[in-house]
């Protein structure tokens, strides 16, 4: 087993390029969510000459929808959403210096071309661990779209929150080459 | 009517948190069982998120889903005091704001949020006796949106319904947060295909399926699909499926329907009876 390596946004070429498919990242510090809605506005402002709601250099955005904060926590459940669904807007983002995106499952070919055009890596969380996730976020606050509710963008505070590279800059695919390992015929 | 609201609110909140037993005790035994460590990483810690879900009050995962209420009601119950579909509704909007759960329906063109995780799916059936009985399961958007309903040719028989049931996995690959439960639904009708192989979910997993037919195909699939080698997580392994429930019926002599509903891990749904 690989050692995890550590991560702080926000990321230059030289970050992302060191990571291989299949490493283990511990990520800390400041990082964006955005699912269906909120990437939709962002695209849309990017292309009418607006500002997006967060600078994209060197962001890192995790595709997630967190439940609502119970009493006397920042936030409540919050793992990783499917980001097939977000494939329409990630080279935009890309191509405007988004360096990592967090989520789960599979990306089509277009964004996997952008993540080694501009340099960008996608990182895996494990779906459906929401509740293990949540206790890696210290801060959490709606920055814009509230009202999107639980598609709001909001700005995280992350301490050691544990991922998985799966597309690296080089084309490395650790879904393709995972499940090559292990099927049986 | 206020009994059905109050039971539908109060099952609502532990739904989402309290993992079921026997969904929790299928990802223990392929934790055992499973070769790639980094699958059996994904195992434990989806072992440990449950754990943590209940002893925290958390969400097993921030997908509280849409509601989906199924009611066995007793042919000699005779309910007053309003519509049976708003008082679900009322529960289900009570119970998702008091347990903080995610509020996840929304207008399909708009995207606009109900704001209140209404409309529930309401499955209605009479049964005979003097009770009701209200299971209500959370379902998931990722697994749900690799779900399929296939109208096949009667000619491609069980070996091409077995195709498509594996393509059908194998193509959701990592999407639907594997390890994954198949529900399955084989004849009957487009709408009544549907309709079955989401409620085969509720199925106990080990439990014994009393059709032989269904009992045979449930086991050759269970070995085919892990074969896959998408794994927990989809990071690769043997663990890519916990268990199928397989509902075959008579269907036209034109036709042969299946339906293919995934559940993902999160596998959960809470029950009471009145
Ligand atoms: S597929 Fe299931 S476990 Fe995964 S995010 Fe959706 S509800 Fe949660």
């Amino acid at each position: 087993m690989t050692d995890q390596i550590k991560l702080t946004p926000p990321l230059d070429d030289e970050d992302v390029s060191r990571l291989n498919a299949g490493d283990r990242v511990l990520l800390s510090g400041t990082i964006y969510t955005g699912r269906d809605a909120a990437h939709q506005r962002i695209v849309q402002a990017l292309q009418t000459g607006g500002e997006p709601p967060f600078p994209l250099e060197g962001a890192v955005i995790f595709y997630v929808g967190p439940s609502p904060a119970p009493p006397g926590r920042v936030i409540g459940a919050a793992g990783p959403t499917t980001s097939y669904r977000m494939d329409a807007y990630a080279p935009t983002l890309i191509a405007h210096g988004l360096k990592a995106m967090i989520g789960k499952g599979k990306r089509n070919a277009e964004v996997k071309r952008a993540m080694r055009g501009h340099k960008a890596v996608y990182l895996a969380a494990i779906g459906g661990a929401g509740a293990l996730m949540a206790r890696c976020i210290e801060e959490a606050e709606v920055i814009a779209y509230p009202e999107l509710g639980p598609e709001a963008v909001r700005r995280l505070k992350v301490k050691d929150m544990p991922l998985i590279v799966v597309n690296d800059v080089t084309g490395g695919d650790l879904y393709e080459q995972g499940r090559q390992a292990y099927q049986r015929t | 009517m206020a009994a059905i609201q109050e039971a539908v609110a109060g099952l609502c909140g532990p739904s989402c948190l309290d993992l079921p037993a026997d969904v929790e005790a299928s990802l223990a035994a392929a934790q055992q069982k499973e070769r790639s460590p980094v699958g059996r990483e994904v195992l434990e810690r989806l072992l440990e998120n449950a754990a943590i879900a209940r002893d925290e009050n958390l969400p097993i995962c921030q997908d509280c889903g849409l509601a989906v209420v199924y009611v066995d009601l007793g042919a000699d119950v005779h309910l007053t005091g309003g519509d049976l579909y708003q008082a679900i509704n009322a529960g289900v909007r009570q119970g998702y704001e008091e347990a903080y759960l995610r509020k996840s329906v929304c207008h399909p063109f708009t995207r606009q949020n109900t704001g209140d995780n209404t409309p529930a799916v309401v499955h209605l059936r009479l049964v005979p006796g003097d009770r009701v009985r209200l299971v209500l399961v959370p379902k998931g958007g990722g697994s749900e949106n690799m779900s399929r309903v296939f109208l096949l040719t009667p000619a491609v028989g069980r070996k091409g319904v077995k195709q498509k049931i594996i393509e059908t996995l194998e193509a959701a690959g990592p999407n639907p947060c594997p390890p994954n439960i198949l529900g399955v639904a084989v004849g009957g009708t487009f709408d009544d295909a549907a309709v079955r192989a989401k409620r085969v979910l509720l199925r106990e997993i080990g439990s014994t399926n009393p059709d032989p037919e269904a009992a045979e195909l449930e086991q050759e699939l269970m070995e085919d699909l892990n074969k896959l080698g998408t794994g927990p997580a989809g990071l690769g392994g043997d663990t890519t499926c916990l268990a199928v429930f397989v509902d075959i019926k008579p269907c036209h002599i034109a036709s042969l329907p299946l339906a293919v509903n995934v559940q993902c891990h999160a596998a959960r749904h809470k029950e009471v009876v009145l």
